[in-house]
């Protein structure tokens, strides 16, 4: 139980992670901002020495000072993946064993190629995750859906459900709190009926959450219902001669910022030649 | 113009294609509309009553286009609803606004949901943007515009839905029970729009709807029963047969209820009167006052109880305790619950009322403060928190959402086996609290989700009576019912405590059920208990009561208007029943 109620937690926290403030990041298109976070994500796989990171950081560090979210929700969007970052550097730090031994106990070694890659994860790790979590601060999730509707909009020919997806994702986003609500609300239901959650072992854990999870189900059917009821009274068909409020319209902002995007690959490519090294 | 016409038209869910409903079974060769004539002339606003099963929604749907009649001829302004043509033509020009706030609202952003409906009619961008504003603006909602849909009241969120419709520009718009879950303040609110829409935009509206007070507000009002029109005409035409509407199981206005019992009781006053304004100028002019018979307050015979069962000390809770989103949900609170009391929890939403109770049965741990049950501090070491559960039972608003089993009678044994009772003593139990709200056993062997929406929620309040608590607290038990359920449970409510010898906590927010019912209220506002005591005590605090949101019940204020005119008479009566025992002797 307290593994579902810390899970419900984590879950509120990143769906309402979208950081309202005006901002020239804010601003961007968000298609050019998914599309930036692929060309950082590749410069920084790319990037191989000091200074490739130390232009990764430059370029991640000016784009957050720009994007006015406190350096501190940054970092606190990190605390979640410290685990797999940590774990990662330890398993890579002990079990490479090339280059010089900088420290030696039992069968533990420590190299200076363990160490250099143990740095180079944890920038590379963070500096994702970083960046990956400030576009979801910048971006609001109508927007990301909006962004990857239409990204996705070419390949329809083919085939593939560009508005349903985003519909979807949407009703998803919508309904993602008002079901942990009702969760919340269930189980304490059940609790006050004498229901006890804290229960060993697998059979018994899967019994004790039927009296949550079937009216969890019943109910979340019955929104399904309520809303595609809702939808078509709104005159909702599908994809048929639809429009949207807010157009995604390419501005001079963000050639600006594909440009931008374009420099830092450059600069990370000659990190890499190493003509400045 | 007729706007809307129907033609002797019928519906069954069975052999309709464009439904699926699960419960066909049930009602195969049930019509849910029953060659049924109505129409509506552009500009009219009608109300439509009924009670639950009536066929009221059926009806709805009917006229925007989800549903197509069996038989017969839906046309809405001159556009036949059986045409595939028609169709979306129609449901833009006839808006619908649902009952549950939270399943009509698609988009995560606000004024993305109000543009949702002129998105799907092909609307270009400036326009709807411009549209979007504009509703936004005719239903007080343009602050709210980059809100979180799911961070708004009940009432915020059916006002968006309200924006939503309107963005369509719709001519007409249909509001199925949609005030039914809210809170009087938010109903409050809707209403005051709807009705501006109406005069102000001369948009049509039908409104369906339990509260008697709304249907008066209309130009016509139209009564359903088992799929059929069964009265229609004015209000005054249709109120005025108060032995009609007792009879199909429907409430009266309020002075429209007082006239029908003094008419028992010999006093000849007009049927017409069903106005509050009406009956205050009929007092005025027939009352007869002597010097022994003028009094400006009643004796209240209110119980008093002495066995402190509960005792709740300077007891706070915080919500999400140093994060972001925190919220001081009840503040300081210290309040007593005697034994073999109703009492009525009153506060408008945000309050505390829930938190509170949830503090009571050890749901909620406080952040400060102690709570007592039969003495024991319950959050002491080594007391363990079953047992008070065990105590004190709570029953959840909208309680029918938590049934589970596969039978009702399993699902009602679910509470008094977790709390150790024993297969057989569970039985007896189950087949006592069924008894006592009125569950038959011919539904004991089948699915809780077979039942009608009244008799779940009796279900559900089984399942926690069958534990036999000494306090049992529910939460709006009433809420979304209409008046025939809503009195069953009440009904329930006064079993439990004499057949049951439980004290009762009720939250709500009906005062007529409150003053009805309670031995003493208490009331919340932002999280602190601000005044307790019998109804007449309560409701004299006028300043802390409008303070904390609570209008007094309807009979209270019709005597309130009478006593500003000068006449003396007791300002604290507020029950049909309590004004007919003055009025009777008096008129």
């Amino acid at each position: 139980m307290i593994f579902l109620k810390k899970g419900c937690e984590l879950l509120k926290i990143t769906i309402g992670q979208y950081y309202p403030v005006e901002s020239i990041i804010h601003r961007i298109d968000p298609r050019m901002k998914i599309l930036l976070l692929v060309i950082f994500i590749s410069g920084l796989f790319f990037s191989a020495n000091f200074l490739g990171y130390i232009v990764s950081a430059l370029f991640l560090g000016v784009v957050i000072k720009l994007s006015k979210v406190p350096f501190i929700f940054i970092f606190r969007g990190l605390r979640g993946f410290l685990f797999i970052i940590l774990f990662t550097v330890v398993i890579n730090m002990f079990f490479i064993e090339s280059g010089g031994v900088l420290f030696e106990f039992y069968f533990f070694k420590l190299t200076y190629d363990g160490v250099w890659f143990s740095v180079q994860m944890i920038c590379r790790l963070g500096f994702l995750t970083a960046a990956s979590s400030l576009l979801t601060f910048t971006t609001s999730p109508i927007q990301l859906t909006h962004a990857i509707e239409r990204i996705l909009k070419p390949f329809s020919k083919i085939g593939v459900p560009a508005h349903d997806i985003a519909m979807m994702m949407t009703i998803a986003i919508r309904f993602i709190p008002t079901l942990l609500e009702e969760v919340e609300k269930i189980r304490k239901a059940q609790m006050a009926r004498g229901a006890d959650f804290d229960v060993k072992g697998i059979k018994n854990k899967a019994k004790a959450f039927i009296p949550l999870l079937v009216p969890l189900f019943v109910s979340a059917f019955r929104r399904a219902d309520d809303l595609a009821m809702a939808m078509e009274a709104r005159c909702y068909r599908g994809d048929v001669d639809r429009t949207a409020m807010y157009k995604l319209k390419l501005k001079k902002l963000d050639y600006y910022v594909l440009l931008f995007g374009f420099l830092f690959l450059v600069f990370i490519f000659f990190t890499k030649v190493k003509l400045f090294v | 113009m007729k706007f809307i016409e129907c033609e002797n038209v019928s519906f069954s869910y069975s052999n309709n294609k464009t439904s699926d409903k699960k419960n066909a079974e049930s009602e195969r060769n049930v019509l849910a509309v029953d060659r049924i004539d109505f129409d509506a002339i552009e500009g009219e606003f009608i109300a439509v009553l009924g009670h639950n099963g009536s066929g009221k929604s059926t009806f709805a749907k009917l006229i925007n286009g989800i549903f197509r009649p069996s038989e017969g001829k839906v046309t809405v302004d001159g556009l036949i609803s059986d045409d595939d043509k028609n169709i979306w033509e129609i449901r833009k020009n006839v808006g619908m606004v649902f009952q549950n706030p939270d399943n009509q609202i698609v988009a995560t952003i606000v004024e993305e949901d109000v543009a949702f409906g002129a998105e799907n009619i092909g609307i270009e961008s400036g326009e709807i943007i411009e549209r979007v504003k504009k509703s936004l603006d005719a239903v007080d909602m343009s602050e709210y515009s980059k809100t979180a849909p799911h961070l708004l009241s009940g009432g915020q969120k059916q006002r968006i839905a309200i924006a939503g419709v309107l963005a369509m520009k719709p001519k007409c718009i249909i509001l199925d029970e949609a005030t039914a879950m809210l809170d009087p303040i938010g109903r409050k609110k809707i209403i005051d729009i709807i009705m501006r829409l109406n005069k102000e935009e001369k948009i049509t509206v039908i409104l369906i709807t339990h509260f008697m007070e709304e249907a008066l507000l209309a130009d016509k009002v139209f009564i359903m029963e088992s799929g059929k029109i069964v009265m229609s005409g004015t209000p005054r035409e249709i109120f005025s047969e108060a032995e009609k509407i007792k009879r199909l199981g429907l409430d009266l206005p309020a002075a429209a209820a007082i006239g029908y019992n003094l008419r028992k009781y010999g006093i000849d006053i007009d049927r017409n009167i069903i106005y509050e304004d009406e009956f205050v100028n009929y007092v005025i002019k027939n009352i007869k006052l002597t010097s022994k018979n003028k009094v400006a307050s009643r004796s209240e015979k209110r119980r008093v109880f002495n066995d402190k069962i509960i005792e709740v000390k300077n007891v706070s809770y915080i919500y999400n305790e140093s994060s972001a989103f925190e919220k001081k949900a009840i503040k300081n609170v210290t309040i007593d619950i005697f034994k073999g009391e109703i009492v009525a929890l009153i506060g408008k939403t945000g309050s505390g009322k829930s938190t509170l109770a949830q503090t009571l049965n050890g749901l909620i741990k406080p952040t400060d403060g102690e709570i007592f049950v039969n003495g024991k501090n319950i959050w002491e070491k080594g007391f363990k928190i079953k047992e008070v559960r065990k105590k004190v039972g709570i029953v959840f608003q909208y309680p029918e959402y938590q049934l589970f089993e596969e039978t009702v009678f399993k699902d009602a044994m679910f509470g008094p086996l977790n709390m150790g009772f024993s297969e057989e003593e569970a039985t007896l139990r189950v087949i006592k609290a069924f008894k006592a709200v009125g569950i038959s056993p011919e539904l004991f062997e089948k699915s809780p989700f077979e039942l009608s929406g009244g008799q779940k929620r009796r279900v559900a309040i089984a399942g926690v009576i069958a534990m036999e608590p000494e306090v049992l607290i529910l939460d709006e038990p009433t809420a979304g019912l209409d008046p025939k359920g809503r009195d069953e449970i009440l009904k329930n409510v006064e079993n439990a405590r004499s057949g049951f010898d439980m004290t009762v906590i009720m939250v709500s927010h009906s005062m007529e059920e409150v003053c009805g019912i309670s031995d003493r209220v208490i009331v919340m506002n932002n999280g602190e208990a601000v005044l307790s005591g019998g109804c007449g005590e309560v409701f004299q605090k006028g300043e802390i009561l409008r303070n904390s949101g609570i209008s007094p019940p309807a009979v209270n204020v019709i005597l309130k208007k009478i006593i500003d005119r000068g006449v003396i008479i007791p300002h604290n009566i507020y029950t049909v029943a309590d004004a007919v025992d003055f009025f009777k002797e008096r008129l």
